[in-house]
């Protein structure tokens, strides 16, 4: 038995992937920046004087880390579902990835928070600077690039679990584009190397402008 | 115009490291704190600025009750400045960002003002040629100095200083002595606690002999250093000297 290899069609279908994989930075990109938001509250949450609040956070932050990312976008798609909250497949891949990487950051956040001493703060402060100035312009600038590239995997990551879209029926991203195309044509291995290497791309695209970034940032 | 405290108690959780401390710092003056660790030298202050809070008594800075409920403890700091043991520079700042900083948000200043100010500072404290240098690429006597330029950025009327020399390699301390001598000469207010008792002597007005919690001793250095009256003094002077 052998296989006879069609790159032809793939090529052709090159830039209805390109499409797919906007899609897929787009759905990687609104996961991120949400779940920034939920980290920083979970990371404050994580903190908190109320129990409640405690309580709250770590289990978010325990199911994200500890759970296969697959189960939490089925969880935003079909749990949620059966709970009478019907969300489309976008939003619940997007969801889902938010649950994650809000999970993963948080601890991330909260580490980054640690290694900036208190004395910065007592420095600042005796400066006159109010608490949220002394905050916003001396802890978080060193948190920043503490986090900087575990924010920067978990970008990375964010792209890769796009795929899982494909299991609650997401067809626009890079993933879904391909896999129509596969069950129209067969053409299999051809149409997901391809993808792979778009995959790849995107990945590498992440971390290489992420270098950039920090080579202009973080000066000191 | 001057620092009051009057009866000044102070515990962290059962310990009580402040037993009733009673001086005036007139303004102009340079009052030198010696003694022991642990003798509650260093609390005093960040009581002073309000860093920590007090159990009983009161501290007056320009009439100002500092612990008081109603007081704007981030305005009274501007005229308070203190220089740590550990330096305490901002790392992601350049040395003359660190500078221009608090000038820039606290006081609000424009630009060209704080770096204008900062640039006089830097000068003064000998850092001149490390403007645009990041903190890291400094020895820890440079940024000690920068520290104190970074206090005195803000125009205050009283420096506070907390063993500025201790963490510091033994051929650095001279630089930043000498960068405090000039600022007694030029009349700063100067709370100064430390280790260093000939330059305690050397410079101060008045000394006053710290020993757990309370002030044994207090008088011109001639006196307290020169020719102690307590025993507790005598004693740690001999440990020390």
């Amino acid at each position: 038995m052998h296989y006879t290899f069609h790159w032809l069609p793939a090529f052709r279908a090159l830039p209805d992937m390109l499409w797919g994989a906007l899609v897929t930075l787009e759905i990687a990109v609104l996961s991120m920046l949400l779940g920034v938001f939920f980290a920083v509250l979970l990371a404050v949450a994580g903190g908190s004087q109320y129990r409640v609040l405690r309580a709250a956070a770590s289990t978010w932050v325990e199911l994200a880390r500890n759970t296969p990312a697959l189960f939490q976008i089925y969880m935003a798609y079909f749990g949620l579902g059966s709970l009478g909250i019907h969300l489309d497949s976008f939003p619940a891949l997007l969801a889902g990835i938010t649950f994650n990487n809000a999970g993963y950051l948080a601890e991330t956040f909260r580490g980054g928070l640690r290694a900036v001493p208190p004395t910065q703060i007592r420095a600042a402060r005796s400066l006159g600077m109010g608490q949220i100035q002394a905050f916003r312009l001396i802890v978080l600038p060193q948190m920043f690039r503490v986090v900087f590239y575990p924010m920067t995997n978990q970008m990375v990551w964010a792209i890769l679990m796009t795929s899982l879209g494909v299991i609650v029926g997401l067809n626009n991203d890079l993933t879904g584009v391909t896999q129509e195309l596969n069950v129209r044509s067969f053409r299999t291995f051809e149409y997901f190397a391809l993808a792979a290497v778009i995959y790849y791309l995107l990945a590498k695209f992440v971390t290489l402008s992420a270098r950039l970034m920090a080579w202009r940032l973080f000066r000191y | 115009m001057s620092i009051l405290i009057d009866d000044v108690h102070k515990s962290f959780g059962s310990l009580e490291v402040i037993k009733g401390v009673t001086m005036t710092v007139e303004k102009g003056e340079v009052v030198s704190v010696i003694g022991g660790s642990g003798s509650g030298k260093s609390t005093l202050l960040m009581c002073i600025n309000g860093l920590e809070p007090i159990n009983s008594g009161r501290i007056l800075v320009d009439g100002t009750d500092v612990h008081a409920r109603g007081t704007d403890l981030n305005k009274l700091r501007r005229k308070i400045g203190i220089v740590f043991q550990q330096w305490n520079a901002f790392p992601h700042l350049t040395v003359l960002e660190n500078v221009m900083l608090a000038p820039r948000k606290v006081l609000g200043k424009s630009k060209a003002e704080a770096q204008a100010v900062a640039v006089e500072k830097l000068t003064h404290v000998g850092l001149a040629e490390k403007l645009n240098v990041y903190p890291s690429k400094l020895s820890g006597g440079q940024q000690q100095r920068m520290a104190i330029a970074r206090a005195l950025a803000m125009s205050p009327d009283y420096m506070l200083f907390d063993e500025v020399t201790s963490a510091l390699d033994p051929q650095l301390v001279g630089e930043v002595l000498d960068t405090m001598r000039l600022l007694s000469k030029e009349g700063m207010t100067m709370i100064v606690v430390t280790h260093e008792i000939a330059f305690a002597r050397e410079v101060s007005d008045r000394v006053a002999f710290f020993h757990k919690g309370r002030i044994h001793e207090i008088g011109p250095p001639s006196q307290v250093i020169g020719n102690p009256q307590q025993p507790e003094t005598v004693a740690f002077l001999k440990s020390v000297l």
